[in-house]
């Protein structure tokens, strides 16, 4: 989680954003990368918004982590959101930790980190904070908006709060409305990183003891629920990890246990606890229904914006149900709607993997709208 | 593109509200969209079609008409399409029912059952007919629900359904039919479309 300065571009958001929970923050920074190039016109600019665990780098590599973009599957030249045709923008949310404004930054009052003392953040926040950068581009419209997960809670709320910004919108395997299984399993990864005595109560970060193995159990409960029993009978069944019997012990016997606790392990060197635990409690806080009258289809009520939206069976964190709920209230309140349910045994993470029946449909879509776009007044 | 397609884009109003229901590959959807600008939203249970129409930019929902059509409100739009399908309901007349109360009008086109060939197979030969607008064998037929022009004339009398249209198509030949030629076109005609309110 420590990087170099160098690696990550900034703005500095100068105009005061008064926040949910009633704090006003100003002069912070936001966090973005870029690839692709925006065209004279500024009509192929697509803003992607990240989720939980991931950070403004997309596609390539990571310069930080030195790893893959986490969606390498979907952005790049001549992938389904083709970097060679498209301009693709992406921030650090509010409360990220790869150089937005979070809690590590360090607070002017005490020239400490903020730890706890940051405040409470919403997904309504953190879309208000990154629209600044749409002014930043000069982007009056962008063609379209995509995220996934917390990514399509972020999009939602977007289209709720600014309906001419987007001509198009693509929420995957994403919810409205944070349900009780989904606070419950958030609430889960939180517990566990409070549990970690050396969490000491956000107050981490002068000793660099950071709780790890909290957070690494929190993010070892999450990727369980990011895979489908199918997908992880299929890949790791019983199988033993490098040994052929079992050792009657505690140690990683089986390769499922290998897995998660490396998935873990690799977590902890690029994520911030403390963001872990505002970042998913922004998740839980997500209602998008509480914010107008008429719940649901009030916030789309008169929209232009063409929606697509993407659910996967297999996914059980964020099941097809809450995708048709989305499509049920634009429908009712006459929105343009297109929506798909992949076939797929690869869980909630199928948006970020090789799914070539999503890439494929999410490529189409693009495509097509960009031409509807393009030739639009 | 189907005849048929072209009598039910000959119906519609230029920029009007449409949903066809079982809209497919989206042909129709396109035709009436480059036509008449028509601004046409579709409902397809098959997801490999769904995926076609939405590369093709089209605003289709994948789902199932007979329990997802609860969704749209009353009057949602001008013209709701439902293109040889309502045989293939389990519950023919409730979907009828939502059509009617979604659309302000609906366009409704049938397979009929009545036509010469049908009547001929079952008659001459003792065999389930299988003729151009009824492809399938008896035992992998998607249809539950067979009804003939004239079945479906007497069942829009009995539930007091207004049939502003009715139109036989015969190969190439269209022509329109009212109560003192049903006999015969139910006779003549191999698919049936009903505009309705």
């Amino acid at each position: 989680m420590n990087y170099k300065i160098e690696n990550i571009k900034q703005i500095t958001i100068t105009k005061p954003l008064k926040l949910d929970c009633g704090q006003t923050i100003k002069d912070f920074p936001i966090a973005y990368e870029t690839y692709g190039k925006l065209n004279e016109k500024k009509n192929n600019a697509i803003l992607i918004f990240h989720a939980l665990s991931g950070d403004q780098f997309v596609a390539g590599t990571n310069p930080v982590t030195n790893k893959d973009g986490w969606w390498n599957t979907a952005v790049g030249a001549g992938k389904a959101v083709d970097t060679e045709k498209y301009f693709i923008i992406c921030a650090n949310v509010l409360g990220g930790c790869m150089g937005s404004f979070g809690p590590k930054n360090l607070n002017d009052a005490d020239n400490e980190p903020y730890g706890l003392k940051f405040p409470v953040i919403t997904i309504r926040d953190m879309v208000r904070a990154q629209e600044s950068l749409l002014e930043h581009f000069n982007i009056k419209k962008l063609l379209s908006i995509l995220g996934g997960s917390m990514g399509g809670m972020q999009l939602l709320q977007f289209c709720a709060l600014y309906p001419d910004k987007a001509f198009s919108a693509v929420p995957i395997a994403s919810t409205a409305s944070h349900n009780a299984q989904q606070i419950a399993l958030n609430e889960l990864a939180r517990q566990a990183i409070m549990a970690d005595p050396l969490w000491n109560k956000g107050n981490y970060y002068k000793d660099k003891k950071t709780p790890k193995n909290g957070l690494a159990v929190a993010r070892m409960a999450a990727h369980i629920t990011y895979m489908s029993d199918k997908g992880l009978q299929e890949r790791f069944g019983r199988k033993l990890q490098e040994k052929k019997d079992y050792e009657f012990t505690f140690d990683a016997d089986f390769q499922i246990e290998s897995y998660l606790r490396h998935q873990g392990n690799v977590f902890v060197d690029r994520f911030d606890a403390n963001s872990y635990l505002y970042i998913s409690r922004a998740m839980d806080y997500f209602d998008l229904s509480k914010q107008f009258k008429n719940g649901l289809v009030g916030a789309f009520q008169d929209h232009k914006t063409r929606f697509l939206i993407i659910s996967f069976s297999s996914d059980w964190l964020y099941p097809t149900k809450n995708s048709k709920d989305i499509v049920i209230a634009l429908n009712a309140s006459g929105a343009n709607v297109a929506f798909a349910e992949i076939k797929t045994d690869k869980g909630h993470d199928s948006f970020l993997v090789n799914e070539p029946e999503f890439l494929e449909t999410l490529k189409g879509f693009l495509d097509s709208n960009f031409e509807v776009f393009k030739n639009e007044k | 593109m189907k005849n048929e397609f072209k009598i039910i884009a000959d119906l519609l109003p230029f920029q009007s509200r449409v949903l066809d229901v079982g809209c497919g590959d989206g042909t129709l959807i396109e035709a009436l969209i480059e036509q008449k600008d028509i601004d046409t939203r579709g409902i397809e249970l098959e997801e490999n079609k769904v995926k076609q129409c939405i590369s093709k930019g089209l605003s289709v929902i994948q789902g199932n008409a007979e329990t997802e059509l609860g969704q749209f409100p009353d009057k949602a739009f001008d013209f709701v399409i439902l293109s040889q399908t309502l045989q293939a309901f389990h519950q023919p007349e409730n979907v009828l029912n939502q059509l009617l109360r979604i659309g302000k009008k609906v366009i409704i086109s049938i397979p009929n059952f009545g036509y010469w060939q049908v009547r001929t197979s079952l008659l001459f030969f003792g065999k389930m007919p299988i003729t151009k607008s009824l492809p399938d064998s008896w035992y992998d037929t998607p249809n539950l629900h067979m009804c003939s022009i004239k079945d479906f004339f007497h069942f829009c009398i009995k539930k007091k359904i207004k049939m502003d249209k009715i139109i036989g198509i015969n190969n190439q030949k269209i022509s329109s039919i009212n109560r003192i030629n049903l006999e015969m076109k139910n006779l003549l005609s191999e698919v049936g479309i009903f505009l309705i309110s």
